[in-house]
C-alpha cells in the first residue's frame, strides 16, 4: 500500500470514527427508550439489559392514561398548516422580487431578514396580551399565525433564489408569442420553482415542529404540543428516564424521516437557497 | 376633502389627459408587479411589527399582573431599572459568551468534518447521514437527554462511562462530577455544539464541493503541498459559506431558549437574554420591566443585525455578479 492511499485510509476511518461519536448519543437514546427503568438508570450502564417496550407503552399514556395523541395531533396541524400558509404567502412574494422584479426589491428581501434577527421574546408579551383580548389562547390556530410568520422570512428567500434562475430570456420569449400568464407559470416557472417548494416546505415543517417558546407561553391543555408534552415527562419522584427516552425518540421520528428522506433539499434550506 | 378639489396638486394634473392616462397605466402597472408581494408583506408587518410597538408602549407603563390595578404610565423607570439590573447585564454577556462559544465551534468541527467529507470512501453517504442526525432530533427532546441520560451525575452515562473504565483497573472509586453544577455553561454549550455542527458541516460541505478542481489540480502539478492548497485555493472560496454558516448560526444561536430552559432553568449563571425576558414576564408576571427588557434587546439587535445584513448584502452582491 502506497503512503498516500495510506493516510487516504486513515482520514476515512477518522470520518468514521466522528460519524459515530456524533450518532451516539441519539443511539444511547434510542437503547436506554428500550430498557425497563431499572436498567437505564444503572451506575455503570448496562447496554446489554433485556429489551423492553415497556417505556414506549408509558408514552402512549400506559400508566397514566395521558393519551400522547392530542399533542400530536396539534404540531401537525400547526406544522402543516403554517408550511402550507408560508408557501401560499412566499411563493408570490417571491416571484415579485425575482422574475418580475418589484422597485426597491433588495430592500423588500432585507425586511423580511430583518425580521428574523430581532428577537422573538420581545414580542412574546404584547401576542400574549392581544391573544387573551381576543380569547386565542391555548388555540391552534394562534400556533399557526406565529409559526408563519416565524418561517415567512426563510422561506421567500428560498423561494427567491429558487426562481431567481428562471431564464428570463424565455420568459420574454414566452410572452412574445402570446403565452398567458398561468401557461407561463405552468411550463416554465413550475418546473424550476418545485424543488425550491420542496426544500422550503421541509425547512418549514421542521422549524414549526421544533417550536417550544410559543408554545409553551400561549397554549395550555387544549392546544399543547409535542414539544411541549414532552417536558411533562419529567418527574421529580422515580425513574422516568426510560419512557423520557421514548418519548424523545417518538416526537424526533416525523423530523429524522423528513430529514433523512431529503438530505440535499436539507442544505439548500438552512441556506436560505443560497447553496444548491 | 373632496378628491376633486386636491386633484390639481397631483402631478399627473399638467401631463394632460393623454399623459395622465398612461401614468395611471403605469401606476396600475406597478400595482401589478407589487400585488404578489403584498400579502406576505402585510403578514409580517402585523404579526411581527405591530407587537414590537405594543411593547414600546408597554414598557412606559407599570404594569404586574399580579397588581393589574396599579396600571399606569411611569416614564423612564423601567427602563432605569433594566439599565442598573445586574442580572440583566450578566445574562447579556451570558448570550454574548453561549453564541460566541457555540458558533466558532460548530463552525470549526463542521470545517474539519467538510473536509473529511469531501473525499470518496467507502460508506460516506452513511457518514453524512451519521453526522446530521443530532440536527434532525427535536431540540427539546436533545436538551433532555442531554441532561439526563448523559450529564446526570448518578445515572447519566458519562459517569457510567467513568465508574466502568475505572472498575476495569479495579477501582470502585471513579470520579463521579455533577456536570452541570460544576460548568453549567459548558454543559449547554456542548449540547448546542452537538446540534449545530452539522448545520455547519452540511453548508460547507456544499461550498467545498461547489469548488473548481482545476485550480486544485494546478496547484498539485506545481508541487503545493495540502496545507498549502487549503490555505489559498480551499479557504478564500469557503469565506462567503463561512460567513453565511456563521451569520445563520448566530441568529438562531443567539435566540436559544430550549437548551437553557430545558438543561439549567436558567441557573448557575446560564440564563440568557431569551431566558431572563421569559423569566420577568411568564414568571415575575412584570410586564412594563419585560417590555423594558425587549426594547433594549430590540434596538441591539438593530445593531448587531446592521452589520449582519451588511455581510449578507456584500454575498448578494456577488451572488448577482456571478
Amino acid at each position: 500500500m502506497s503512503s498516500t492511499a495510506r493516510r487516504g485510509a486513515v482520514w476515512s476511518l477518522v470520518a468514521w470514527i466522528a460519524g459515530v461519536l456524533f450518532v451516539l448519543p441519539v443511539l444511547w437514546m434510542v437503547l436506554t427508550s428500550l430498557h425497563s427503568e431499572q436498567d437505564a438508570a444503572t451506575n455503570p450502564p448496562s447496554p446489554g439489559a433485556a429489551l423492553t417496550l415497556q417505556g414506549y407503552r408509558e408514552f402512549f399514556g400506559a400508566g397514566t392514561g395521558v393519551s400522547p395523541w392530542p399533542p400530536l395531533l396539534n404540531s401537525l396541524t400547526a406544522s402543516v398548516m403554517s408550511t402550507l400558509l408560508v408557501l401560499v404567502l412566499a411563493v408570490p412574494a417571491a416571484y415579485a422580487l425575482s422574475i418580475k422584479p418589484v422597485r426597491k426589491w433588495s430592500d423588500v428581501l432585507f425586511f423580511f431578514l430583518s425580521t428574523k434577527m430581532l428577537p422573538v421574546v420581545a414580542g412574546l408579551l404584547p401576542v400574549y396580551l392581544i391573544a387573551e383580548h381576543l380569547a386565542m389562547l391555548d388555540n391552534i390556530w394562534l400556533l399557526v399565525i406565529l409559526y408563519t410568520s416565524m418561517n415567512l422570512p426563510i422561506a421567500v428567500w428560498m423561494m427567491r433564489s429558487f426562481l431567481a434562475e428562471v431564464p428570463v430570456e424565455i420568459l420574454e420569449a414566452a410572452a412574445i408569442d402570446g403565452a398567458r400568464l398561468p401557461t407561463t407559470l405552468v411550463r416554465i416557472v413550475a418546473p424550476v420553482a418545485m424543488p425550491g417548494i420542496a426544500a422550503t416546505a421541509l425547512i418549514s415543517f421542521i422549524f414549526s415542529w421544533n417550536e417550544l417558546l410559543f408554545a409553551r407561553v400561549l397554549t395550555g391543555v387544549v392546544a399543547g404540543t409535542a414539544p411541549v408534552f414532552l417536558t411533562s415527562f419529567v418527574t421529580s419522584q422515580g425513574l422516568f428516564l426510560a419512557k423520557v427516552c421514548a418519548a424523545a425518540t417518538c416526537i424526533s421520528l416525523p423530523v429524522l424521516i423528513a430529514g433523512f428522506a431529503a438530505q440535499d433539499k436539507l442544505v439548500q434550506g438552512l441556506s436560505l437557497g443560497a447553496v444548491k | 376633502m373632496s378628491t376633486n378639489a386636491t386633484y390639481p396638486l397631483t402631478p399627473t394634473a399638467p401631463l394632460g389627459r393623454a399623459g395622465a392616462a398612461r401614468q395611471a397605466g403605469s401606476r396600475a402597472k406597478a400595482w401589478a408587479r407589487r400585488a404578489p408581494l403584498l400579502p406576505a408583506l402585510v403578514f409580517m408587518v402585523i404579526v411581527t411589527q405591530l407587537p414590537f410597538v405594543a411593547t414600546l408602549v408597554i414598557s412606559f407603563m407599570q404594569w404586574n399582573a399580579l397588581a393589574p390595578q396599579n396600571r399606569r404610565f411611569t416614564g423612564l423607570t423601567n427602563y432605569q431599572t433594566v439599565i442598573s439590573d445586574p442580572m440583566l447585564r450578566s445574562s447579556v454577556l451570558t448570550t454574548i459568551a453561549l453564541t460566541a462559544t457555540v458558533v466558532v465551534v460548530s463552525l470549526v468541527l463542521g470545517l474539519g468534518l467538510a473536509l473529511l467529507l469531501d473525499r470518496r470512501f467507502r460508506g460516506r453517504g452513511i457518514v453524512r447521514t451519521l453526522l446530521i442526525t443530532p440536527f434532525l432530533i427535536v431540540p427539546v427532546a436533545s436538551a433532555l437527554l442531554w441532561k439526563h441520560a448523559l450529564y446526570n451525575a448518578s445515572y447519566g452515562v458519562i459517569n457510567g462511562v467513568l465508574s466502568w473504565l475505572w472498575s476495569l483497573f479495579g477501582s470502585h472509586h471513579a470520579p463521579q462530577p455533577d456536570w452541570i453544577s460544576h460548568t453549567p455553561l459548558m454543559a449547554v454549550e456542548i449540547s448546542l455544539v452537538w446540534q449545530w455542527t452539522p448545520f455547519m458541516m452540511l453548508i460547507l460541505l456544499a461550498g467545498l464541493q461547489s469548488r473548481q478542481l482545476d485550480a486544485v489540480e494546478a496547484a498539485t502539478v506545481d508541487g503545493a503541498g495540502s496545507w498549502q492548497i487549503f490555505r489559498y485555493l480551499t479557504l478564500p472560496h469557503l469565506r462567503r459559506y463561512l460567513e453565511l454558516a456563521a451569520l445563520l448560526g448566530s441568529v438562531y444561536v443567539v435566540q436559544n431558549f430550549d437548551a437553557v430552559f430545558t438543561i439549567t432553568s436558567g441557573g448557575l449563571g446560564t440564563a440568557n437574554l431569551p431566558y431572563s425576558i421569559y423569566q420577568t414576564f411568564y414568571q415575575a408576571h412584570d410586564y412594563g420591566q419585560a417590555s423594558a427588557e425587549g426594547v433594549v434587546v430590540v434596538i441591539g439587535s438593530i445593531i448587531v443585525a446592521t452589520f449582519a445584513l451588511r455581510t449578507v448584502s456584500s454575498l448578494l452582491s456577488q451572488e448577482a455578479s456571478r
